[in-house]
């Protein structure tokens, strides 16, 4: 007779099969015989978060910066309510979560029993898929297929509910199969067609621009290697979403900078202007079309993704290629490469007359701001954070923002899985757990939260975490006392009444950095602010870094509600310039 | 344009919605109706009917069959989005103008009256296969198979002949002919 496992034993056997080495979690009633089977397999490493949220955030940046899926552990009722946040964080920004939650046994569901709640029924909407398991020889099949579904296709976010006598109860185990194909979920059928079709447009374009987004990032770095081949064999200017940056390198010529609600003047003008979009791994998402109507309206589309039901959601495009971008782009490569060996014919010259105007574009600078030598101004704190940092591999992740948008401005990213953040829901709180998922998946490299003090304060008890585990975070705070994204657009679209955007009764950062037990460094004036960033990347330890910056200061360029790319608000430099040519004409 | 103060875009032209049926084939499992249901409401798309059981007990698969309405693009939309459920296995749609395909919905009526009503009531609704399922000397069950409009003519026709209680089914959907939908 063959050996019988118990339910635990069998959730740790199938978490060894699929390699996983850490898990991030927080033990209750429910998941008990999980926790206690745990001390048996060292080969996984639990990591005791202090709010199953944090769990979540932080297996999110575990899988976005190592490319693996992240595994979360959690209880009944309100452990499995509290890890909704980071699912549906996950489940916007495409990142392979397996969660397992506890469930009350089986005979109790539905009565509302102590710490029972509907979960696979909560979190139906936020997850690709979830399973309750109500019979133990089940188990080790739903595992499997929980890691298949949440890494294949487009990523996303699984939870498999575990009620607590199914882990008590006994099954034989069944070992992982080899890739069945399943259902036709797995998308990657473009055919020469597809391909040839889009070379044609590449050789016909006069002003063409390349849009890349997260899907580069999921689809692995060869992914990112390809998509420089590309932009190389073509010489095409491009540009990234919030969630691509850094599958194209940042200080690259060719690279135009994020585009979107506070991308660049050069790169909005390009999607604007240009006869042929390239769409590769991005999802049209509404910061980035603005109007929709006057989406760039001269040019052919062509859009690349993996998830079928990403195309004509938003634009309508006139060319779709369905597939993993990584397998399409080199198959796009190898095809340029082919074409030009015969008749050596590049169209690099078509498009010299595109670059001089977005030369001219660029000319514009729409990233300036005035900087100041008595109060520091953050997109200056960035740009000296990166200017110190540039040259040690560094990961960072942010929460949400202003000091998000300047962090994805002024921080630029030459690889890929080195940037974190919560673009698609838009989370405050992401940023500080998600910097220990880094930190645990990459011990030896720096990894920098660029938060802001509202958002950091939502999820500031996991510093424990990164105590516990010597985990040398460095959380560096752009402090401005305001929700400053909020505070914005209450100054631009409320007339300026700031209602509750003001953080009153702030904490004093230094203090909490010592009642944390990690060191705490203050910087006030920008001239001592170089030498107090070094003093962070050189501490061997978790930095809470107060960094108290101008609290005025906006976010531009800015696209405002409802306007298409080309109609943007540029900095402070560019509005005084105009205002002067306004009173000038007056005088004439 | 009043100045929009949000941070989102203005919705803008919208384009003609027409009905459709989708049909939907999935594993015959517990919450497999919540998942398609719940991708309606939270997409929200909407559904005007809704018709569910289990066709092949060995395969353990369930038909659904959906009449909604949508932009071409939202009906896209529901069609893709549905696909990408793990426990569907196909999706079909068809437009309900359709003539190669076949609707049908069922509905019961309690007619409460004297013989003579409740042969009106079978008169009326003569063309559309009435059955009559349960008779008492007051009142009869009459069964008829028809179009979601013919029954709804049906039921405001029947109301001053003594119709008490309506039931009716969302509607089902079969193609004409040999071919089946793969």
């Amino acid at each position: 007779m063959p050996k019988l496992y118990t339910g635990a034993e069998i959730v740790f056997k199938c978490l060894e099969d699929q390699k996983v080495e850490h898990i991030f979690g927080y033990p209750g009633g429910a998941v008990l015989p999980i926790y206690d089977e745990l001390k048996n397999h060292p080969s996984i490493k639990h990591i005791l978060v202090r709010h199953e949220q944090g769990a979540g955030h932080a297996a999110e940046g575990y899988a976005r910066s190592s490319g693996k899926p992240g595994v979360v552990l959690v209880t009944s009722g309100p452990g499995a309510t509290n890890v909704v946040t980071a699912l549906t964080d996950a489940y916007m920004d495409s990142v392979p979560l397996v969660c397992i939650s506890g469930q009350v046994p089986t005979h109790l569901i539905g009565t509302d029993a102590f710490q029972e709640c509907d979960t696979t029924g909560i979190t139906r909407p936020c997850t690709k898929h979830n399973w309750l398991i109500k019979d133990i020889n089940d188990l080790s099949n739903v595992m499997h297929e929980a890691f298949r579904v949440a890494t294949t296709g487009r990523p996303g976010p699984v939870l498999v509910d575990i009620p607590k006598d199914i882990q008590f109860a006994k099954a034989k185990y069944k070992n992982l199969k080899i890739e069945k194909k399943l259902n036709g979920k797995l998308q990657n059928k473009f055919s020469k067609n597809d391909i040839d079709e889009l070379i044609k447009l590449i050789n016909k374009a006069r002003k063409p621009v390349i849009y890349s987004g997260g899907g580069v990032i999921n689809s692995g770095p060869k992914a990112s290697e390809a998509l420089r081949e590309l932009a190389s064999l073509t010489g095409f200017p491009i540009t990234s979403t919030l969630q691509g940056l850094g599958a194209f390198p940042g200080d690259d010529n060719q690279f135009l900078g994020m585009l979107g609600m506070h991308g660049t003047y050069e790169a909005n003008n390009a999607m604007h202007d240009c006869d042929l979009l390239i769409n590769i791994g991005a999802r049209f998402d509404d910061r980035i079309t603005g109007k929709i109507d006057e989406f760039s309206p001269k040019s052919k589309k062509v859009h690349i993704d993996i998830d079928p039901s990403s195309i004509n959601k938003i634009i309508k495009v006139d060319l779709a290629i369905v597939g993993d971008v990584s397998s399409v782009l080199n198959r796009i490569n190898k095809t340029i490469v082919k074409s030009k060996n015969g008749n050596g014919k590049s169209n690099k010259s078509n498009i010299a007359k595109w670059w001089e105007q977005i030369e001219k574009w660029r000319k514009k600078d729409s990233l300036n701001f005035i900087n100041s030598d008595e109060t520091i101004k953050p997109q200056h704190a960035v740009q000296r954070l990166y200017e110190l940092t540039k040259n040690k591999d560094t990961y960072v992740t942010t929460e949400v923002g202003q000091h998000q948008m300047w962090a994805a401005q002024h921080y630029k990213f030459n690889k890929p899985n080195r940037w974190m953040t919560s673009g698609g829901l838009g989370t405050m709180g992401y940023g500080l757990p998600a910097a220990v998922g880094v930190q645990i998946a990459h011990p030896e490299k720096l990894v920098v939260d660029i938060a802001g003090e509202a958002s950091v304060l939502m999820t500031m008890q996991e510093m424990s975490t990164a105590i516990q585990y010597n985990l040398p975070i460095k959380i560096f705070i752009l402090n401005n006392q305001y929700m400053g994204m909020v505070r914005q657009w209450q100054e631009l679209l409320h007339e300026k009444n700031y209602s509750e955007s003001y953080s009153e009764a702030l904490p004093d950062f230094m203090k909490m950095a010592e009642a944390y037990g990690c060191k705490g460094i203050k910087a006030v004036n920008p001239l001592d602010l170089d030498e107090k960033i070094q003093e962070m990347i050189d501490y061997d330890g978790p930095v809470i870094f107060d960094c108290h910056v101008d609290p005025n200061e906006n976010c531009f360029p800015m696209i405002p509600s409802g306007k298409p790319h080309n109609q943007m608000i540029l900095g402070p430099n560019d509005q005084e310039e105009n205002k002067i040519k306004g009173k000038g004409k007056a005088l004439v | 344009m009043p100045k929009s103060k949000s941070a989102y875009s203005v919705p803008t032209k919208k384009q003609k919605s027409d009905t459709y049926i989708f049909v939907v084939w999935v594993d015959n499992e517990a919450g497999v109706l919540a998942r398609v249901v719940g991708l309606f409401s939270g997409r929200g798309y909407n559904i005007e009917s809704l018709a569910v059981a289990e066709v092949d007990a060995i395969k353990n698969i369930s038909r659904i069959t959906i009449v909604t309405t949508g932009t071409p693009q939202v009906i896209e939309q529901i069609r893709l989005q549905l696909t990408k459920l793990v426990p569907v296995h196909k999706v079909a749609e068809f437009k309900r103008e359709d003539k190669n395909v076949i609707f049908k919905e069922m509905a019961l009526f309690k007619v409460v009256g004297k013989k003579s009503k409740i042969e009106k009531c079978l008169n009326t609704c003569k063309k559309f296969n009435p059955v009559i399922l349960d008779e008492t000397k007051s009142s009869a069950v009459i069964q008829i198979t028809a179009l979601r409009r013919e029954i709804d003519i049906m039921n405001k026709k029947l109301k001053p002949l003594g119709l008490v209680s309506t039931s009716r089914t969302g509607a089902v959907a079969m193609t004409r002919g040999a071919q089946i939908f793969n």
